[in-house]
């Protein structure tokens, strides 16, 4: 069959199951735009206001979907566009393949108009990419990405294309099988399987306080229904990281939540005092360790994960298994023995009757205002907690964790470990496409949702029934609670003046709504709900308060800075401006 | 089966890995890359083409004492173009460095002096000149650092040298 290099970039990506595209047209990439006329039947493509939310929500497609999200984009400004949001499923290993289109071959090097090196400048936050110089390679090139970006642990892979090659003819047998001659998703790393698997179950019989940490890789394994059995099996609590939120439901009782730098302190506590660590698809992040040299001094770490550079990279495995994690729950849940720890939850318990003493949602709170986290309780019980929620990054994001109680699988959407700011919007778009019967709500700051404005217009011209919340604080908060904390209250720069988000909402035909007390914003929870259509909330709430629990940078799990709550016989009650202001 | 050699940080030794890569445009540069984004400390690299001519081999050494060669191996083979990575630290192996050194002459009598420091240490001279001469000199690193040691009271004006390159034995 004779197809122009356009026509097999379709081609290919109606045969890899593409069934969205988000992508922004330009000179270098036209005429794949030119051959879209033809495929627009079947293949849907989204017209996104800017490339970096166009790489979001096929990072959050991916996500909602397990399917690999597909960008596009022109080549120079387009493609450079692209980068925070590549950067951002790197990270956050999300399946993405980037096309962008390149200047013509023979110009390639000569600095042409809107020439740029992408493949130069994405070169350390993907997991592969191409030039494709010639129509005869692409079919190689762009059957590879989508194998290469959903195989082993997932990552963005940008395919750039000059544009003779989109343009040129060729022969066109679709590829059914990748060879790729050293990638370890087809060549395993060479280890004794079965005989770690021993160790660790004998390390498992020795511990008499052991604690699975859980982390996304048990999503990427879709090993959700392995994991509930070892862990019922194994009678061990589990704490998650931010992304591994939605393993296991959060109602589950042997599921601590959250760990990390704002998680509960009774979590941390435990992964302190725990004499055994199984790690599972998680990789020590810093906002989940705390000081390394005092990390659960007197654990030991089983560690599994398919990553082979994620064992002992911060923390030392004694034992390190570097597999799909499918099949290492398959083969060690029926090795180990059914086991209850009751001196050890007991203890989890007593340190979790603490932090329930502690916490916001305990003390009566003036009917008059509103804080962020009623928030996050407000859009949980309104919705039963049958939603699927994108965050954006700051204080709001951590509320979210703490307040809102997912039980549902891969329920949360959130930028991990690159924090970008103005990902929940493109996240929320992404991820209705994903999965259109869902109620998705997009929940944002002040600052990060201005990064994001301008694909409310997306949302419209879709006709995306997307619950827009935002958290407004008149404050970039999360940065100003640590300038509070670590800086002596010397605000720099993240006072914010915002729009009346209302009437922005109104100028693009979404229902606009404001709520700045608990009655209204139960309201606007449930006018917005009754909506079928786009609906955006402005929550004004309490513009100075922090999140707690927090480990500061450099300390130790054991020293997180508790939440500021008056002691029930001083009258109770919660210093929302905290006593040292 | 996988060894891990974080204890290996703590003797300062000199760890040689060699990858086996395809030999495709830009893989110099993904290697390179990874080095330098992971803070990875290379002491060499050195790139050939091997018997396969779609398969490049690349010989790196790593100063143990600074980086984690482990963790060094795992991130290559990371890489989508890498075929394979050996540690020959681990193996008996054939290690060598070649160096040409150009040293300067002011008489004849100095050029037979260096000549003969040439013969023992089993290298060539490979280029005179009025006042120079060329060695060429091949062993491993500390049989070059020698040489260079000696050749040095007559006053080295130039050195190349390959970085290591290495074999597994057998
Ligand atoms: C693109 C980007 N720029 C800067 C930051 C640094 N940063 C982290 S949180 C934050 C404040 C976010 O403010 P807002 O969106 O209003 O959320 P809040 O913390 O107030 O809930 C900033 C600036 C970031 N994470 N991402
Ligand atoms: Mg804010």
């Amino acid at each position: 069959m004779k197809l122009t290099g356009a026509q097999i970039i379709w081609e290919i990506l109606l045969q890899q199951g593409t069934e969205v595209v988000f992508g922004y047209p330009g000179g270098a990439i036209l005429p794949t735009y030119d051959a879209l006329v033809d495929y627009q039947d079947r293949i849907r493509h989204v017209l996104v206001r800017h490339e970096e939310n166009a790489a979001l929500a096929a990072d959050a497609y991916f996500r909602a979907t397990g399917k690999v999200g597909v960008c596009m984009a022109t080549s120079g400004p387009g493609a450079l566009n692209l980068v925070t949001g590549l950067a951002n499923a790197m990270m956050d290993s999300s399946a993405v393949v980037a096309i962008t289109g390149q200047v013509a071959s023979h110009l390639v090097g000569t600095d042409a108009f809107q020439e740029t090196d992408v493949t130069g400048v994405t070169l350390p936050i993907t997991k592969h990419n191409y030039l494709v110089m010639s129509v005869e390679e692409l079919p190689q090139a762009l059957t590879e990405a989508f194998y290469i970006a959903r195989s082993g642990r997932p990552g963005p892979v940008l395919v750039d294309i000059c544009k003779d090659a989109q343009q040129k003819m060729t022969d066109y047998t679709p590829i059914s099988e990748v060879k790729l001659r050293g990638y370890r998703a087809i060549k395993p790393f060479p280890q004794n399987i079965p005989l770690l698997l021993q160790r660790a179950k004998e390390l498992i019989d020795q511990a008499r306080r052991p604690i699975i940490l859980a982390g996304q890789g048990i999503k990427h394994a879709n090993a959700h229904e392995e994991f509930r059995q070892f862990v019922e099996k194994s009678g061990i609590p589990v704490a998650t990281t931010l992304l591994g939120i939605g393993v296991l439901s959060e109602e589950h009782p042997l599921n601590l939540r959250m760990m990390g730098m704002h998680g509960e302190a009774y979590v941390n506590q435990a992964i302190a005092n725990a004499d055994l660590l199984i790690a599972l698809g998680m990789r020590f992040d810093d906002r989940v360790t705390g000081n390394l040299k005092t990390y659960a001094k007197n654990a030991r770490v089983i560690h599994v994960d398919v990553d082979p550079a994620e064992i002992n990279k911060n923390v030392p495995a004694d034992v390190g298994i570097i597999a799909n994690l499918r099949d290492v729950l398959q083969q060690l849940t029926p090795m180990i023995e059914k086991r209850t720890y009751p001196h050890w939850l007991e203890q989890i318990a007593e340190w979790r009757k603490d932090t329930l003493s502690h916490d916001i949602m305990q003390m009566p709170l003036p009917e008059d205002m509103l804080i962020a986290p009623q928030v996050m309780r407000l859009i949980w019980e309104a919705t039963g907690g049958n939603c699927t929620i994108c965050t954006d990054v700051g204080q709001h994001q951590m509320w979210e964790t703490q307040y809102f109680h997912h039980t549902r699988k891969n329920q949360l959407i959130t930028s991990g470990g690159l924090g970008t700011m103005g990902f929940a919007l493109p996240a929320a778009i992404g991820t209705k496409f994903g999965r259109p019967d869902e109620e998705v709500w997009a929940i944002a700051g002040d600052g990060g949702f201005q990064m994001s404005i301008p694909e409310l217009a997306t949302v419209v011209q879709e006709g995306l029934n997307i619950k827009i919340a935002i958290i407004n604080n008149n404050f970039l908060g999360m940065v100003r609670q640590w300038q509070e904390l670590m800086h002596n209250r010397r605000y720099s720069a993240v006072e914010m003046w915002t729009p009346d988000f209302v009437k922005l909402a109104e100028a693009y035909g979404i229902c606009g709504l404001r709520a700045n007390n608990v009655k209204s914003a139960r309201e606007a929870i449930a006018t917005a709900r009754a909506h079928n259509g786009p609906v955006l909330i402005e929550f004004v709430v309490e513009k100075e308060m922090n999140v707690f629990p927090m480990i500061q940078p450099g300390k130790s799990l054991n020293e997180m800075t508790r939440r500021p709550i008056q002691p029930a016989a001083l009258g109770g009650g919660f210093d929302f401006l905290d006593a040292q202001k | 089966m996988l060894i891990d050699r974080i204890e290996a940080q703590k003797n300062p030794t000199k760890h040689t890995l060699v990858a086996i890569v395809e030999n495709k445009p830009g893989v110099l540069n993904r290697v390179a890359s990874l080095m330098r984004r992971r803070n990875f400390n290379i002491e060499s690299l050195a790139v050939g083409t091997t018997e396969d001519p779609t398969v490049s081999r690349m010989t790196i050494v790593i100063d143990a004492s600074k980086t984690n060669a482990a963790l060094v191996e795992r991130n290559l083979y990371k890489l989508i173009n890498v075929i394979d990575v050996q540690d020959l630290s681990e193996v008996p192996s054939v290690v060598r460095e070649l160096a040409l050194i150009k040293v300067r002459t002011e008489d004849a009598k100095h050029r037979g002096e260096i000549k003969q420091i040439a013969d023992m240490f089993q290298s060539r001279v490979v280029d005179v000149s009025l006042n120079s001469l060329i060695i060429e000199v091949t062993g491993e690193e500390n049989k070059v650092d020698s040489m260079l040691k000696v050749l040095a009271e007559y006053g080295i004006l130039e050195v190349v040298r390959t970085g290591r390159i290495a074999m597994a034995r057998g």
